[in-house]
């Protein structure tokens, strides 16, 4: 199943949304939450954005999706930091909402998509009105 | 006696936490007011990993910008963080640095900042310091100059580059949302930028 890993500078945002996604799709195991600095202040880290990937990956890839600002740049510099390391990364960042991308991209996964569904789901997520 | 790299970095990391309001009180004019903060508790942290015993620049520098990844939160983490990792690959294994060393450690500071940030100068960011202070700093070194004779020619340069700050409109980052009100105010990466090149001067003065 492709892995999930959610981005904030909040880790109760990230845990919440991870949390949301679960409960749409149940079977899911691997929606990892990245979110905020060790001591538990705002922020991203991309070595816990790295580990979150390791640990969301099953063998079919990740598709993260972040919040604002320094969110993906902080996702990108995990991704390199892997790299560095020598380890095969198959990553991509979303364009797309956190808590819609997350839902949407959760369902799709658990529902046998591959990487390129997963991505286009979360992405589809922004387009979608909710009025 | 502690290593050159864990002097220079030491000297990096007291400049910045003494700046620590300052910087903050500039962010908080155009940005999210937590610049200084983060890099202070960034900096704080590097000082926690690194050891006096720390001689291979590279490595300490890998270190630093590892660091920095994790613990400064804001997107100074990741711009400051990949600066310091790139400059780590270009210095590998030495434990000295030459004149054309430091134009290779801009180089790659610079490439890994506009990697990450997608910014080019002008945009009201730390490439405003760090560019003009890298070209001050390679045609000091071309006609001739020592290290620290190009790198005051470098801080000169980056102070003007803060001073230009004021002058333009942020099209990056959260004082973009500012737009013509973010004239007047310096960039707070800009200042931090000139900080370390301050701190770097610094350093290769006092070495003697």
């Amino acid at each position: 199943m492709v892995g999930i890993v959610i981005v904030s500078h909040s880790w109760k945002i990230a845990e919440g949304v991870c949390d949301l996604a679960r409960e749409m799709a149940q079977e899911h195991e691997k929606i990892i939450p990245a979110g905020g600095l060790d001591d538990g202040s705002i922020g991203t880290d991309a070595q816990r954005i790295a580990d979150a990937i390791v640990e969301a990956e099953a063998g079919e890839g990740v598709v993260i999706i972040a919040d604002i600002g320094s969110s993906i740049m902080s996702a990108e510099a995990a991704i390199e930091l892997l790299e560095d390391e020598g380890r095969e990364v198959n990553a991509v960042i979303a364009d797309a909402p956190i808590v819609e991308g997350a839902v949407c991209a959760a369902v799709e996964a658990v529902g046998g998509g591959n990487m390129d569904s997963v991505l286009t789901a979360a992405e589809e997520a922004k387009e979608t009105s909710k009025l | 006696m502690p290593s050159g790299i864990y002097t220079c970095l030491s000297k990096i990391a007291d400049l910045i936490t003494a700046n620590k309001d300052f910087l903050t009180e500039l962010d908080r004019e155009i940005g999210d007011s937590d610049h200084g903060i983060n890099m202070a508790r960034g900096f704080s942290a590097v000082m926690e990993k690194l050891s006096p015993d720390d001689a291979d620049i590279g490595a300490a520098l890998k270190k630093t910008g590892m660091t920095l990844l994790s613990k400064v939160g804001g997107a100074s983490g990741p711009l400051y963080g990949t600066a310091y990792m790139e400059a780590g690959k270009v210095t590998a294994g030495k434990t000295e640095l030459t004149s054309e060393d430091f134009n290779l450690i801009f180089e790659a500071a610079i490439a890994g900042i506009q990697k990450r940030g997608h910014a080019v100068k002008g945009e009201k960011t730390m490439l405003d310091a760090i560019i003009p202070a890298s070209e001050a700093y390679a045609k000091k070194i071309s006609e001739g100059a020592g290290i620290v004779e190009a790198l005051e020619a470098a801080v000169m340069s980056a102070r003007e580059g803060v001073e230009y700050t004021k002058t333009i409109i942020a099209t990056k980052g959260r004082a973009s949302y500012l737009g013509e009100r973010s004239i007047g105010h310096q960039d707070p990466g800009a200042t931090s930028a000139t900080l370390t090149l301050e701190a770097i001067l610094d350093y290769f003065k006092t070495k003697g």
